[in-house]
């Protein structure tokens, strides 16, 4: 028997539920259904129209796009239960959430964990509503899976810092309006000489420079800083505290990388049914190439223990508080397998999969080639699965440094 | 490395420097980057053609040098390691169907022809996207042949198909009733859909009911060829980048976890490089062809995909850049392991000659 408190909360969320549906009727525009949610994505140059900006702003007015944040930031200040009601409806009318790209996946948390309140006033809220695109500095030249040894410097100058150096595959960085970047503060020590900035994009001194990948996108750039100002009120926590901060932050890359609606929504339609659009079945609808149908069952199983992973693992660490070194596994399991999914879709449309232009092949399979080609990234980038694999034999399994 | 002849070596190093001087990577830039689609230098192909290379299968008599398959594989492997566009592979398959099925006749026509490089050739066996030898609904009547080919490489270069019909091959020239429809493909070679509408046809009455088999099995082998040179180029440049790229201080090629990375792909490598040079080698002793073939494809198609995977995984960030060579062996890599048997198809077939 249900006690009174269960019962309330249900009331409670039958009554959230219609003011998410009446929103819905009232702001969702019809011609939006079912269409991704590219602009909100990382990359992608600003181009919205005005039913987009529209569906945006009522969003964003409401602070839904970002369910859980507090609501003094802008954020919807729901529960989690309220929160999963949200997505549930947006999925059933097939709207999407026009609010993403980094500042909601990486920064906004990082920020609102580390940041001071003036900080979180001026920066939340715009993310929120989904008015500013940032990007990530981190990575340089020779500062790769060894991040920690970055060089671009921010020399004090009193009232505000000088910032020199270069960054690289900064993704969206020619789209973006802010980088959130590590910078060195102090070149006496590796770790602790690292401070955490946030850098206007258009500021001068900022230059990117595009970069072409083998899918043929240029969704990266190489960023260069030359004397270029930065206020001081620019500084997340305290000088040299820039490695603790980065590294939460790649937790909720890592977190956002494996278990976020990408991958899920990429699993949508099972491999199993699209390789009975390409191939024959028997009699029983079967697929009739056994060899086929075997590593696509192969690989769905194990998908299958992926999404109960994540799941569990998300369980787990709200009950704990917070993103945690599981992470790390879900973040090498999803990938791989994504990757796989990738090469499966090549196998089962033989050289119709590996199309590169051309009207003859269909929109989703150029689409899935130059994604395949991509994805060859995500086991590199959010830090390797080499990486992974050390966090997690080291960090998690307490297994010792060569001796 | 097989054992080979004096001539053969002298044969490699001459492929190698070519291909390491006249055909770098950068050639094959120039050639994407010209967007034509028959995708390969004439010029460089007639070069290729004049130090012989086009007719190292083919008999003396008929202007060729009668080196063997071991000696073709050997060229087509150096040329794979710089990714060199050319139809040296698609008109050495295609001269391989004329020696085991053409009359004297035929054999006296084309493959002087091929020899020097004057014609190019090209097999066109599936009607879908997949390998499948079984499935042909192509017909000939009263000479002419009537049927579609997909995705047959170098159809814009050639001259001559070597055309898959139900009740056998058959020669059609490039003419009446030969209708080309490109297929760009993400390794931006030359493939096109061939719509064949009553072309004059000639058939290939030699070489017995095996004839297709048998002529599959030796692009099985020579399109093995290239990947083994292919997979041999990512692994050295692997090795290289892990012995120049400092993290942590150290050499990547410091890090244990890499090193026994690279000692399992080196590994698979001698498995591929064992099981390729075996079948070309079986094809110039005349025994034991369906078999070693089989295996050599099925043996490049693995190796290579793993190969080519951790290509791009071992050098980070910079291996996903265009301007950086290793993705442009990834892309040619799934093409290559897609054509003439997939790793499914390959191990089907063997399983069906091994009688279980
Ligand atoms: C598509 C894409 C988007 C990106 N976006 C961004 C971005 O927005 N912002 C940003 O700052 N960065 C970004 N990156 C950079 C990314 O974070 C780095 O590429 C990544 O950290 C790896 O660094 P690296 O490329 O220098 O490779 P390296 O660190 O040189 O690594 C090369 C190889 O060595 C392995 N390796 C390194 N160290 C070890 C070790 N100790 N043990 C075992 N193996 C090891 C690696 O796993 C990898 O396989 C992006 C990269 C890509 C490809």
């Amino acid at each position: 028997m249900a006690t009174q408190l269960e019962s309330e909360a249900h009331a409670n969320a039958d009554a959230f539920r219609t003011e998410v549906r009446q929103f819905l009727a009232a702001n969702f525009p019809e011609d939006l259904k079912g269409k991704g949610n590219l602009l909100a994505g990382l990359d992608g140059p600003t181009s919205e129209t005005a039913v987009q900006q529209r569906w945006r702003e009522a969003v964003g007015e409401r602070g839904w796009g970002t369910p859980t944040w507090p609501k003094e930031y802008g954020g919807g200040g729901l529960t989690r239960a309220e929160a999963r009601i949200v997505e549930q409806e947006f999925a059933k009318v097939g709207a999407y959430n026009p609010i993403g790209g980094m500042g909601v996946l990486m920064f906004g948390p990082t920020l609102l964990e580390y940041g001071n309140e003036m900080q979180k006033r001026a920066h939340i809220p715009p993310i929120c509503r989904g008015e500013i695109r940032w990007c990530q500095g981190y990575s340089e030249p020779n500062a790769g899976s060894d991040l920690a040894n970055i060089q671009t410097f921010a020399a004090d100058m009193g009232d505000h810092y000088l910032v020199n150096g270069q960054k690289t595959w900064t993704s969206g960085g020619q789209w973006a309006d802010k980088c959130f970047a590590l910078v060195r503060t102090d070149r006496s020590d590796k770790h602790k000489g690292i401070s955490f900035l946030l850098i206007d994009m258009d500021a001068p001194g900022v230059e990117v420079r595009p970069i072409t990948m083998i899918s043929g996108t240029s969704p990266f750039c190489e960023t260069f800083f030359t004397d270029v100002k930065v206020p001081k009120a620019n500084l997340v926590g305290k000088e040299g505290e820039g490695w603790t901060i980065g590294k939460r932050l790649l937790q909720h890359e890592r977190t956002n990388i494996s278990g976020g609606g990408r991958l899920a929504g990429m699993m949508d339609q099972s491999l199993g049914d699209i390789a009975k659009t390409y191939g024959e079945t028997d009699g029983d609808g079967a697929l009739a190439d056994k060899v086929l149908r075997d590593r696509i069952a192969d690989f769905e199983i194990r998908w299958n223990s992926f999404l109960l992973t994540a799941r569990r693992a998300l369980e787990e660490s709200k009950a704990q508080g917070g993103v945690s070194e599981i992470s790390s596994v879900l973040k090498k399991l999803g990938t791989r397998l994504s990757q796989e999914r990738s090469e499966l879709l090549i196998v089962i449309r033989g050289l119709q999969g590996l199309g590169w232009e051309g009207d003859a092949f269909s929109e989703s399979e150029r689409e899935d080639v130059r994604g395949w080609l991509f994805g060859k990234a995500s086991t590199i980038y959010g830090g390797s699965t080499e990486i992974q694999n050390n966090i997690i034999a080291k960090r998690v399994l307490g297994m010792l440094d060569h001796q | 490395m097989a054992v080979l002849s004096e001539e053969q070596e002298m044969l490699r190093n001459m492929a190698r420097n070519w291909a390491t001087n006249e055909s770098p990577v950068s050639e094959f830039r120039k050639v994407r980057a010209a967007g034509e689609p028959q995708a390969y230098n004439s010029a460089a192909y007639a070069m290729m053609a004049q130090m012989g290379w086009a007719g190292i299968i083919i008999p003396e008599a008929h202007g060729g040098s009668d080196f063997g398959f071991l000696s073709a594989g050997l060229v087509v492997e150096e040329l794979g390691k710089t990714l060199t566009a050319s139809p040296l592979l698609a008109t050495s398959i295609a001269a391989s169907a004329i020696l085991l099925g053409g009359s004297d006749a035929q054999k006296a026509k084309w493959l002087p022809r091929l020899a020097s490089g004057e014609s190019v050739a090209t097999l066109a066996v599936d009607e879908g996207a997949h390998h499948h030898p079984l499935a042909i609904g192509t017909i000939v009547s009263g000479g002419r042949l009537s049927g579609r080919k997909a995705f047959v490489p170098e159809a814009h270069g050639a001259n001559l198909f070597i055309v898959a019909a139900r009740d056998g091959l058959y020669l059609v020239d490039k003419g009446d009733g030969v209708l080309l429809a490109t297929r760009r493909l993400t390794d931006q070679r030359s493939y096109a859909d061939v719509a064949f509408e009553g072309a004059a046809a000639d058939k290939l009455a030699g070489g017995g009911d095996s004839l297709l088999d048998d002529v599959l099995d030796r692009a099985r082998l020579l399109t093995a060829a290239e990947m083994l040179g292919m997979a041999q180029a990512l692994f050295d440049m692997t090795l290289d980048y892990l012995k120049q790229r400092v993290q942590f201080d150290q050499l990547l090629a410091s890090f244990q976890a890499l090193q026994h990375r690279m000692a399992d792909l080196f590994t698979d490598l001698a498995q591929m490089r064992s099981a390729v040079e075996a079948g070309l080698q079986a094809v110039d002793a005349g025994f034991g062809v369906a078999r070693s073939a089989t295996v050599a494809k099925a043996e490049a198609n693995r190796v290579l995909h793993a190969i080519s995977n951790q290509a791009i995984q071992l050098h980070g960030g910079i291996g996903m850049t265009d301007e950086y060579n290793v993705g442009f062996y990834l892309k040619r890599a799934r093409v290559l392991e897609a054509s003439w048997g997939s790793s499914g198809y390959l191990r089907d077939r063997f399983a069906a000659l091994s009688g279980y």
